[in-house]
């Protein structure tokens, strides 16, 4: 049957069906199903302490659940399981590394899988330049900085042309500079090698920027898949919205709803015009993201928005190239995401006036 | 210190003369050590791997036992392992007291604890992800056992010098079972006894200087591996 397989992008390689694992009592994992498709990057995503970690030993079949199963080649695997062993790879956060020198380090997996010397020298050879740390191959690893003993358990696993390769946050510990660096080769990594690439991070941008379908998990739950866009642009729940940098608003109740659009009414007495569908009287929160927040000087033409706020500046925090500010409008408090640019541009400052404007679909409305 | 110093430079000389009946005892001496602490790695090194890695209950007091274990008493030893070997005794078929096998016996039961105990550390200092690690990379649970006890190896090998260096020396157990019969289990601590006792000073401190260069040796390597245990944890993150 194995001989039979036929990979194609898409096609499930290694299912998780209803993984529960709990330890002393407490749930820390528990999953309705986990698709791992050849060709697919996926981001498992969550704040520290979610469950990511455990769930990936569970995939990995390096951890047995306390209940479910676990689906590889269409056959039920157990823990250890040979085959699948033998099949991923995993990059563990905060990797360890043993005694000896680089090569020595990449080499170990081809050993247990006992390749002939002559292939090992070359996967070696290859694995290291992928990573581009080819000419540490003889440098014993206690000298090597954070960066590069990244890349060394990188080209560890690389080397191995896993089908599975998981990577358990493997910028987490790095400094930004050599964070960036590594997040670029890792998205080079993520379209060249591995077909399934499964990636356990808790920072939203990475999981965008790398991944094709992303699983955000609270408390050991899943709390919404889908691709980057669909999570970005309609997070499933509060969580989701907040935890991938949403803001939010007073709580409301629905005032009225017409095909497509609600009408939501803020405690404060504002009325917001909001995508979406919903039964009158139910009380609601609404929440947006700051870079969705469009401003404009008093007095400019009306946009396409459907929610036109007359504020003032009341807070400016830079961060980097960009400005957040806090906006008050009679009662009213939004945050903006812009550029450095955009705020010489308005010529903003505190106490600045300025028009602010949201589109209906970019206010999600969640129960309360 | 006339009396000392005389005696000193004639050790020197029965030494460097290659006196066969100063060799042969410390040839016995080093096999009867060595094959106690062989015995004792063959035991100690996989029972303190178990109680290094197993999480079981009652695992606190095996430890503790293990640790008592460095505590004790050569002529205790002695006395138990002479009440297994006699006529009467469990053991006593076997017709080893007073034999080096008896000998090898005491010192394995006072080495045994030592390997297992530096083992146990030794194990326990490697971080658990080691393994997982490996198995994440497609290691047997085996080969991932053998990978940490790689990782582990300098301090296993003081284990080695430890347990060499805590038998080599005591002298109860081997006077007790093994009776100091020339030629057959006289070791160099037992004679030392002996010659003192007889008022051959220089032949004693000969025997004195080899069994402190031993000791030294063992010690020096044992120092030397921990000196070299800090360098091998800095952390690999930046």
């Amino acid at each position: 049957m194995e001989g039979e397989f036929v990979r194609r992008a898409g096609e499930p390689l290694l299912v998780g069906e209803a993984l529960r694992r709990a330890y002393d009592g407490q749930v820390v994992v528990d999953v309705e199903a986990v698709e791992v498709c050849a060709g697919v990057v996926l981001a498992l995503l969550g704040p520290n302490g979610a469950g990511k970690s455990t769930l990936m030993r569970l995939l990995a079949a390096l951890e047995s659940p306390d209940s479910g199963r676990l689906v590889f080649k269409g056959r039920e695997v157990s823990r250890d399981d040979p085959e699948l062993r033998r099949a991923a790879a995993a990059v563990l956060q905060r990797p360890y590394l043993w005694r000896g020198t680089v090569a020595e380090n990449v080499e170990f997996g081809l050993k247990v899988r006992r390749l002939p010397s002559a292939a090992r020298r070359a996967r070696i050879r290859e694995a290291l330049g992928t990573v581009g740390i080819g000419h540490l191959s003889d440098v014993p690893v206690d000298t090597l900085s954070g960066g590069e003993a990244q890349r060394v358990a990188l080209a560890r696993a690389l080397a191995l042309e896993p089908e599975i390769l998981f990577l358990d946050e493997p910028t987490a510990d790095l400094d930004v500079t050599v964070r960036r660096q590594l997040l670029a080769d890792l998205e080079w990594i993520v379209h060249h090698t591995a077909p399934a690439i499964v990636l356990i991070t808790h920072d939203p941008g990475e999981a965008f920027a790398l991944a094709d379908r992303v699983v955000v998990i609270e408390g050991g739950r899943i709390a919404q898949t889908g691709t980057p866009a669909e999570i970005f642009e309609a997070p499933a729940t509060e969580f989701v919205a907040s935890f991938t940098g949403a803001e939010f608003m007073l709580s409301g109740t629905l005032e009225e709803a017409e095909e497509g659009t609600v009408i939501v009414r803020l405690d404060s007495g504002h009325a917001l015009e909001c995508a979406g569908c919903g039964e009158a009287g139910r009380r609601v929160r609404v929440a947006y993201r700051p870079e969705d927040v469009v401003l404009a000087p008093p007095g400019s033409p009306s946009t396409s928005a459907r929610n036109r706020f007359d504020a003032k500046v009341a807070r400016l925090h830079p961060q980097g190239g960009l400005v957040r500010l806090r906006l008050e409008s009679d009662g009213l408090s939004l945050a903006a995401l812009i550029t450095r640019h955009s705020l010489d541009d308005l010529g903003l400052e505190l106490g600045t006036p300025v028009v602010a404007q949201v589109k209906a679909a970019a206010f999600h409305v969640f129960p309360e | 210190m006339d009396l000392f110093l005389d005696a000193l430079r004639q050790a020197l000389r029965l030494l460097l003369s290659g006196d066969p009946y100063l060799w042969r005892i410390i040839a016995r001496s080093l096999q009867v050590s060595g094959g106690a602490v062989l015995l004792g790695l063959l035991a100690g090194i996989p029972l303190g791997t178990w109680l290094g890695l197993a999480r079981f209950p009652g695992r606190g007091l095996a430890v503790a036992l293990v640790n008592t274990g460095l505590a004790l008493p050569p002529v205790v030893v002695g006395l138990f392992v002479y009440i297994l070997l006699s006529r009467q005794g469990p053991l006593g078929a076997l017709g080893w007291l007073y034999t080096p096998s008896a000998m090898i016996t005491a010192q394995f039961v006072l080495a045994a604890p030592y390997v297992a105990a530096i083992t146990l550390a030794a194990v326990g200092s490697v971080p658990p992800q080691l393994r997982l690690q490996a198995r994440a990379l497609g290691a047997s649970r085996w080969q991932a056992l053998l990978l940490h006890l790689r990782e582990a190896r300098l301090a296993l090998m003081a284990a080695v010098a430890a347990g060499f260096g805590a038998v080599i020396s005591e002298v109860g157990a081997v006077m007790l079972v093994g009776g100091n019969v020339q030629g057959e289990t006289r070791v160099i601590t037992t004679a030392i006894m002996l010659e003192t006792r007889r008022g051959r000073f220089a032949t004693a401190i000969a025997f004195g200087l080899i069994l402190l260069t031993i000791a030294f040796a063992a010690n020096a390597f044992i120092t030397r591996v921990q000196q070299a245990q800090p360098r091998r944890r800095r952390p690999l993150t930046s």
